[in-house]
């Protein structure tokens, strides 16, 4: 093996153009491990961990750019490390033929009339971006996670102050005006106003209205952190009363971890002044008794009861939106055997999930939830876009590969009897991720069988039909490869569970 | 454009950061300039080191 690198003196380009020019290198042939990233301390940490370590690079800045290849020969490597700057070059080319500001400060110069600022620097300097944002009078959109808790704070504070948004940080999707901003779904405009701290929660729910008919005003993110006990809710709070006041708005969706108890009283006012109906899904969180809002415990819950409530008709949660369908399905499947294993791409798909099978099938392990225990035996859901597993990669959601990886291992794996599974799709999203999950699952199911044992694959889809990927084919290719998709992640993580505890029919299912 | 202007007015985004959601925003048909942003120069390193520097005895 052959480690060969090139540094660029002074050359930036954003961690996911950079990330794709990786992904093409190490398809060059005889490569087998490529990385193009910026020399910080925290990617030469990232390459020394991996291995890759050349002397080319040990004095890159972080303002350099840094491809390193390792490959079969070395004149593989050269090859690639030439193909590798022809791409960045390529790119640079591309970029560079319109004449663009170089600061915000800049672009205001040039769009004084602009009124949204959409931020997704690295987090070290993206307060300063929102701060000056914020400060000429622009909404925000900020993107970027590693934002200080502190400097979450201030933002939102002075957002509030002037009146303005501070979607986030660590804000995954929004829709503004009937325009979806950072990972968004493809959704008809309606009369559902979201507000999330979840960006996953947020597309699981307004591609669900979408199948039931419904579609949304707007879907204000506020990051993750908002109802904790130090931000206080700030853009909660903000965020519903502007929808209170939004003449397209006729209900409202909140999704949220749960909130802090320091915070819950002033969501509940908060929630009571909208004078509109609104349905609250604090994923691990019921209501308390006289609670404004109708409380829900899972994102199918939320946009089904909003639905019921716009619609005035009487709802009450319920296990499938088919029972029996789901009834015969699994009595044509017979019972699983094994250990259940969840690998998600969505985080907070993963919680829902998380919760959901804990009372069902006992102590769960993974990376997932409060203590959770690893590796632990029995049954696992991890959430695979957590740091542990991202580190210098892609999100799984933009690459599907590494997930296609470890549910090929799960064919070799004797205790896996049931996998669960998210896709997710959208703008953003990989073009066709179905793929690569299918032909993992296809092989994996192979294997199982080869060596005298089955393994069902439960999946949801969360995306519409006006997704670029289109929510129907990509169903259709996970059913070819034998994947039993539901219409809802919660109903996926109910399916797995009665799979492999066929005595959970009456609590699921109900009498017969 | 504030919140007292409600929520419904036509979106004119600047961004920072991924050229993705510039060209998302651009294909839904909204107006969108983009900044060629860049780290700035020695990065985060000199304001650590400024801070350091003011924790330091004198």
């Amino acid at each position: 093996m052959a480690v060969r690198a090139v540094v660029r003196r002074s050359f930036y380009q954003d961690s996911i153009a950079l990330m794709s020019v990786a992904a093409r290198v190490r398809a060059e042939p005889g490569v087998s491990e490529a990385a193009v990233l910026m020399g910080t301390p925290a990617n030469h940490a990232i390459l020394a961990a991996a291995g890759l370590v050349a002397s080319e690079i040990q004095d890159a800045a972080p303002g350099d750019l840094v491809i390193v290849v390792q490959a079969e020969t070395d004149a593989a490597a050269q090859a690639a490390l030439r193909a590798a700057g022809t791409m960045l070059d390529e790119r640079q080319r591309a970029t560079s033929v319109l004449r663009r500001p170089r600061t915000l400060e800049a672009a205001l110069g040039e769009r004084p009339d602009a009124n949204l600022a959409v931020i997704s620097v690295p987090g070290a300097y993206a307060a300063a971006e929102a701060r000056t944002a914020l400060r000429r009078g622009l909404h925000v959109f900020l993107f970027s996670d590693n934002v200080p808790l502190a400097d979450e704070v201030e933002l939102k504070r002075l957002a509030a102050s002037r009146r303005l948004l501070c979607m986030g940080p660590d804000c995954g999707t929004a829709y503004l005006a009937g325009v979806g901003l950072g990972f968004a779904n493809v959704v008809p405009r309606g009369r559902v106003g979201c507000v999330a701290a979840s960006g996953t929660g947020l597309q699981a729910v307004v591609s669900r209205l979408a199948a039931l008919g419904e579609g949304i005003s707007h879907g204000i993110g506020v990051g993750g952190r908002d109802l904790s006990s130090e931000v206080g809710g700030t853009m909660t709070q903000l965020a519903l009363a502007a929808l209170a006041r939004d003449a397209r708005t006729e209900a409202i969706v909140v999704i949220s971890k749960p909130p802090s108890p320091t915070v819950l009283p002033e969501l509940e006012t908060a929630i009571r002044a909208t004078g509109k109906p609104v349905v609250v899904c604090c994923l691990g969180a019921a209501g308390r008794p006289g609670a404004p809002g109708t409380w829900v415990g899972t994102l199918d819950d939320a946009a089904s009861a909003v639905v019921a409530l716009l619609r005035k008709v009487s709802w009450a949660p319920g296990s499938f939106s088919d029972p029996a369908a789901v009834r015969a399905r699994i009595a044509g499947l017979g019972a699983a055997r094994g250990n259940l294993l969840g690998l998600y791409t969505g985080g907070t798909l993963a919680h829902e999930a998380h919760l959901l099978l804990d009372p069902l099938l006992g102590a769960l392990g993974g990376n997932v939830g409060a203590g959770h225990r690893g590796d632990s035996g029995g049954h696992h859901v991890f959430d695979l876009g957590a740091d542990e597993f991202t580190v210098g990669r892609p999100h799984p959601m933009l690459d599907p590969d590494a997930r296609a990886t470890r549910v090929r291992e799960a064919g070799r794996d004797g205790n896996v009897g049931v996998l669960l599974l998210d896709l997710v799709l959208g703008r953003g999203a990989h073009a066709n991720p179905a793929d690569a999950l299918a032909r993992a699952v296809r092989e994996a199911r192979e294997t199982a069988q080869r060596a005298g044992r089955s393994l069902l694959a439960v999946a949801s889809v969360v995306g519409t039909e006006g997704d670029p990927q289109g929510v129907r084919g990509q169903v259709d290719q996970l059913r070819a490869a034998g994947v039993e998709v539901l219409p809802s992640n919660a109903q996926a993580a109910r399916f797995a569970a009665l799979a492999l505890r066929p005595d959970l029919a009456a609590p699921l299912l109900g009498a017969r | 454009m504030t919140l007292d202007d409600g929520l419904d007015q036509p979106l004119r985004v600047i961004n920072v950061g991924l050229d993705l959601f510039a060209e998302q925003a651009a294909a839904q048909g909204r107006a969108v300039l983009h900044v060629d942003w860049r780290p700035p120069a020695g990065g985060t390193d000199i304001a650590a080191l400024l801070a350091q520097m003011e924790d330091e005895p004198s």
